[in-house]
């Protein structure tokens, strides 16, 4: 292995041009993505060395680097990390003059900012890097990236790392880019191109984000994007490895590292900018979805020079066919066999008589039987699948079986040696193992999830010693007669984003389904139709709550309004009603006062819907209501406060409904008064708060005036 | 001089000229209604009604708030413009907004588009290219752009530090889609203040957004009648053009069903919509997903933007500050809007002006007729209108003078607005004040910064 020694002086900011002009160009590889979408397969092989059409995903990475002029790879190497050796040693890329590759093992990292802080400790890194992940296929020149960068790095030493983005556009309905990420919403500075603002993992619930106004000071013109794509390729200053160390928190690249610069003020004072890629080809495969569609830009050629047909990566050549086929020498396919467009057949694979195989990939040493049909599959190598089997959308590892007439459905994931019994279905988004699934509170070590909502951490992967896997090797199948493997099993919370991220394309009705789970609550909340509808506050002009929990609270009070709705449709009994309604108020962590002022509005709306003809009979109608469900209410109503609260809301109410509600405003304070939902007190109590109020708040106080009056006398002839 | 491209006749003009704003006080007077404040010695609106004039339009409806400043602006019209422009004047009440000014006229409305002007628009800026550009797009409101009046970060004067804070406030930001066309987010008023809201669903139809808070809202705008007058009448509230009802465009403008078209059947329609947007999505998801990202054909109406070319000449006299900066770039670097073909010295003198030995009136400076100067004055970047009687060892600069205002001996102003009828006693100095209409500044008075005023009876 090659140790290498960087200077630790040139940590130091400040040097000579002539200085950085002769360091090296460098770039760390992180060969682990601390993530666990590749799962159960990455349990067995680590994601960089598995096979991407005929080569190894880090080959795809170490070839571009060396294309673009990288002289020195930092390989990081974590989970599983003797694999990665082992396969690099015996790879092209060890031992070559002007391509250094060395590797750098640390068992115990859980992120990317480990990793890092781990490189930093070598003391390895002297200048400008490059930083990708082991995972990244891409065919764009650095070149000009790199001069921006140092460009700007020569005017302000603060600009410390430029991140590649692309333009892709997310489907509108699945919110995801076509490589199965979620959609990214960036700000930058259209001259200078700083990234003023990034988020990745937005709330699809929240409609709206918000922009620092302080922003606009210092940038006469923002371009907010939705149409780009992060292709996680960045060119960083030795700062940023410095920073880490600095925050010892810091775990991920993006969700950290970048968002705590552009969040903490400027207290650090760096500064990240952004690289449009035009041309080139830039994607990171980030979770099966990506493994399609990058497997079919490659090959389709998007990725050239590093397509199946070149000898990139030391492994037997693919002849280039017509219709995107490719085939190898040694590969036997029956004449009667009908091969589809965009085909990729490895050396030494056969293909049975009536065989049909389209869009599909097969690696080395496979043996297909007769009369099977494959399509849209990606079948690693020594494959054996016999006659009769159907898959369709279905990753198969290294060594899988399927038995005669198996039928695997689209989406299904079958980790390395399984077999999948005769006739047996395996249904859609199946995942396979040999191995158990982990269980999330497992103390294994070696299995603990850390934090999986962000995708950071995963395994502190110490090797995976042989005896620990034998531990969780599983002692049963679910897979048919004399099959061998268990079926993982998905949370049903999780199917809609295990559609997103499978292999298989996501279908119409899976669409329809999404829209439609999207489209209820936000249809409840209001949310989406809020986005383009005019906000109530943007109309009066003044509003001071805070987004969340404005949003928060109209999410609450419309769910409020749809179980009393329902409540009163389906004479659901009042301590049903009441139970639901305190189930809700935990769920949003609300105040009794919320309560009472969600269940009146729904109770006022609902009389304003009930058909009236005039405001004499509307005022019937809100009686009628009150009397039947002033029990419910009054559950919430336990204090004064609450009953000014009520008043105040009603206030509101009429604002919103002007012409229904404001000429009758005293007459419904009345009846509340009557039914004794409301006391005199917090009439005159709320009356005295008013008297304080603009003019223009004193609409409603003055019509009440008489009724006012009245109370104060009858109170104050009680005193007397 | 160059033709200019004729506004056809189906669009209307509506000029809102407003009435006595409280924010020019003390300039503004019970004589002197907004509208008529003097730049360059011409009332301000003149400068909006030559433009329709140069635009080869015929008629135009000015709107005024309150009776009286109606009045005033009525009887300047029709003297200055007779035979030129046939201007119907109409008062409306005091403080209705720019969208209550058009809600009471509504009924004067005929044609299919409607452009609205502010009258205190100075600007070289072709009306003909606004109304272009909004039925190239038939759009539902064109809005105008301009850029930031180059005076305003150039006066880096003792008044631009006490305004900053104002400056910021009164930010446009605004949020254009990547062809520079159609305006997709606006923030005005109160929420320019806060953090910038951006409306992910908006974003996500046009892919890219463009936030700027360096073009100025001109409060030019092209509108569809029929819609603007509906828009009006279901929201009730609407008191401005700019912050409600331009807002309230640009927001619906995705939405799938606008309550333009009658709101009664805003219920059903809605839901009906939304099954029927269900039932098409999948359709179109099977044969064409890219159409589901099309904003166009989400789109219900268009909000288009018309951008000012920089180099134009564009700004509008809505405060003091705002006044001062229009009357020094009119006789400075936007001459060419003035009318008058300057001296030899850069300047405007005229002819009937007496000045003593030893005074000069330097370069971006006018002086009107019947003005007379004493000896060993300096007048400096300054305007002083008609009939003045100015002393001796007079120092004006910076300064805006408008007419019959007696200035003793030595005084000095600087940076001031002094209007007509203003007596200023022996050496007085005053610097950067408003001295009101009929104000007498007493003399060695001495006054920086002030607002001067009669006491109104």
């Amino acid at each position: 292995m090659v140790a290498k020694k960087g200077p630790k002086g040139g940590m130091a900011a400040g040097d000579g041009d002539e200085e950085r002009s002769r360091v090296p160009l460098q770039a760390i590889l992180l060969a682990d993505s601390f993530a666990t979408l590749f799962r159960p397969i990455t349990l067995e092989r680590p994601k960089v060395l598995l096979p991407l059409v005929n080569a190894r995903m880090i080959d795809y990475t170490l070839a571009w680097l060396e294309y673009s002029g990288v002289e020195e790879v930092y390989v990081f190497c974590c989970a599983h990390s003797k694999q990665v050796i082992e396969y690099l040693e015996r790879s092209k890329w060890f031992g070559r003059s002007n391509f250094l590759v060395t590797t750098i093992v640390s068992n115990y990292a859980t992120s990317a900012g480990e990793a890092l802080r781990v490189i930093y400790e070598r003391g390895v890194i002297c200048g400008d890097f490059v930083l990708v992940s082991g995972d990244t296929v891409s065919n764009m020149p650095l070149t000009q990236m790199l001069a921006e960068h140092k460009e700007r790095r020569k005017r302000d030493s603060y600009a410390v790392m430029t991140m590649a983005i692309q333009r892709s556009k997310s489907s509108t309905v699945t919110h995801k880019s076509r490589l199965g990420t979620d959609e990214l919403f960036i700000a930058i500075n259209p001259e200078t191109n700083q990234l003023l603002y990034y988020e990745d993992k937005g709330d699809n619930l929240k409609g709206s984000f918000s922009l620092d106004n302080a922003l606009l000071t210092a940038n006469s013109s923002i371009c907010i994007h939705n149409d780009r794509q992060d292709c996680f390729i960045d060119i960083c200053s030795p700062e940023v490895l410095g920073h880490f160390i600095e925050n010892v928190d810091y775990q991920h690249l993006r969700a950290h590292f970048v968002k705590g610069l552009l969040d903490d003020d400027g207290i650090s004072g760096y500064k990240v900018f952004v690289h449009d890629i035009r041309s080139g080809y830039a994607a990171r495969i980030d979770n099966l979805r990506s493994y399609d569609t990058v497997s079919k830009d490659i090959i389709q050629r998007w990725t050239y020079p590093f397509v199946p047909d070149t000898q990139f990566a030391a492994k037997s050549v693919l002849k280039h066919g017509r219709q995107g086929n490719y085939r190898a020498s040694g590969s036997k396919i029956s004449p009667s066999a009908a091969i589809g467009s965009c085909t990729v057949i490895g050396n030494n694979s056969t293909i049975g008589n009536f065989s049909n195989v389209t869009n599909a990939v097969i690696g080395e040493g496979c043996v297909i039987g007769s009369n099977v049909s494959i399509e849209g599959c990606y079948i690693w190598d020594r494959v054996t699948i016999e006659d009769g089997c159907k898959l369709k959308h279905a990753v198969l590892c290294d060594g899988v079986i399927v038995r005669l007439g198996a039928i695997l459905e689209p989406g299904v994931v079958l980790s390395f040696n399984v077999i999948v019994g005769q006739n047996f279905r395996l249904p859609s988004y199946s995942k396979v193992s040999l191995f158990k699934q982990p269980i999330k509170q497992d103390s294994d070590e070696e299995l603990e999830y850390v934090d999986d909502s962000y995708g950071t951490v995963e395994i502190s992967s110490s090797p995976n010693s042989p005896e620990r896997m034998e531990e969780l090797r599983a002692d049963y199948s679910d897979v048919g007669d004399a099959g061998a493997g268990c079926i993982w099993l998905v949370d049903n919370a999780d199917l809609e984003e295990e559609w997103l991220h499978s292999i298989a394309p996501v279908l119409e009705d899976q669409l329809v389904e999404i829209v439609q789970n999207r489209k209820n609550p936000t249809l409840n909340s209001n949310e989406n139709d809020t986005v383009l509808q005019q906000s109530p506050d943007l109309e009066l002009g003044s509003s001071d709550d805070s987004d969340d929990v404005a949003d928060d609270s109209l999410h609450f009070q419309n769910e409020v309004e749809a179980t009393f709705l329902r409540g009163v449709h389906e004479n659901v009994k009042e301590d049903n009603l009441i139970f639901e309604i305190n189930a809700l108020k935990a769920m949003h962590n609300c105040e009794l006062i919320d309560c009472a002022s969600a269940l009146f509005y729904a109770m006022m709306k609902l009389a304003l819907e009930t058909p009236h003809s005039s405001s004499s009979e509307l005022v019937k109608n809100v009686s009628e209501i009150i009397t039947k469900w002033k029990k419910l209410l009054k559950c919430y109503l336990k204090t004064i406060d609450e009953e000014i609260e009520i008043i105040l809301k009603f206030e509101e109410m009429c604002l919103e409904f002007a012409t229904e509600y404001i000429p009758i405003f005293p007459q419904i304070l009345h009846i509340m008064y009557d039914k004794d939902m409301l006391q005199e007190d917090a009439i005159l109590k709320w009356a005295s708060e008013k008297e304080e109020a603009d003019e223009s708040d004193k609409v409603l106080l003055k019509q009440s005036q008489k009724l006012i009056q009245w109370l104060r006398e009858a109170s104050e002839e009680e005193d007397e | 001089m160059r033709r200019r491209p004729q506004v056809s006749m189906d669009f209307q003009i509506v000029v809102l000229a407003g009435g006595f704003s409280k924010t020019l006080l003390p300039l503004v007077s019970k004589d002197l209604p907004k509208a008529l404040l003097p730049v360059a010695d011409r009332p301000v609106l003149s400068f909006v009604l030559e433009l329709l004039e140069q635009n080869g339009i015929k008629e135009a409806i000015v709107v005024v708030e309150g009776e009286s400043a109606a009045l005033l602006i009525s009887a300047w019209i029709s003297r200055a413009f007779e035979d030129r422009l046939n201007v119907e004047v109409v008062a409306v009440r005091e403080d209705v907004g720019t969208a209550g000014a058009i809600r009471e006229i509504g009924h004067r409305l005929t044609t299919k588009d409607i452009l609205v002007v502010s009258g205190d628009l100075v600007t070289e800026i072709p009306l003909g290219a606004v109304a272009a550009v909004h039925r190239r797009h038939d759009a539902m409101v064109t809005a105008m752009l301009c850029s930031v009046p180059i005076s305003g970060p150039l006066d880096s004067g003792a008044s631009s530090v006490k305004d900053k804070g104002k400056k910021a406030g009164r930010l446009n930001i605004v949020g254009l889609d990547p062809t520079k066309t159609f305006l997709v987010h606006i923030a005005s008023g109160a929420e320019v203040e806060k953090d910038i809201r951006i409306h992910k669903g908006i974003l996500r139809a046009f892919g890219q957004m463009e936030i700027r808070s360096d073009l100025m809202d001109a409060h030019m705008y092209a509108f569809k009648r029929s819609a603007l007058l509906d828009v009006l009448r279901q929201n009730e509230k609407f008191h401005s053009l700019r912050r409600d009802v331009l807002p309230y465009l640009v927001q619906s403008q995705l939405k799938s069903s606008l309550r333009i078209n009658g709101s009664q059947s805003e219920e059903n329609g809605n839901d009906k919509d939304a099954l029927h947007i269900q039932q098409n999505l999948f359709s179109q998801l099977a044969n064409a997903p890219h159409l589901l990202s099309d904003p166009i054909l989400n789109q219900t109406h268009k909000c288009v933007v018309y951008i000012a070319n920089k180099t134009k000449y564009c700004a509008r006299l809505n405060s003091v500050q705002a006044f001062s900066d229009i009357n020094r770039d009119i006789v400075g670097d936007a001459n060419h809007l003035l009318g008058y073909t300057l001296s030899a010295q850069n300047n405007v003198v005229d002819p009937s002006v007496i000045l003593g030995s030893k005074t000069t009136v330097g370069p971006q400076c006018m002086v009107r007729e019947g003005s007379e100067m004493g000896d060993k004055c300096s007048i400096k970047k300054s305007i002083i209108g008609r009939h003045c009687r100015i002393g001796s060892n007079v120092k004006i600069s910076n300064s805006i003078i408008m007419n019959h205002v007696t200035i003793g001996d030595g005084c000095s102003v600087q940076g001031s607005i002094i209007c007509s009828n203003v007596q200023i006693q022996e050496r007085a100095s005053l610097k950067d004040c408003q001295v009101g209409a009929g104000y007498v500044v007493t003399a060695n008075g001495d006054y920086k910064g002030e607002s001067l005023a009669k006491k109104e009876k």
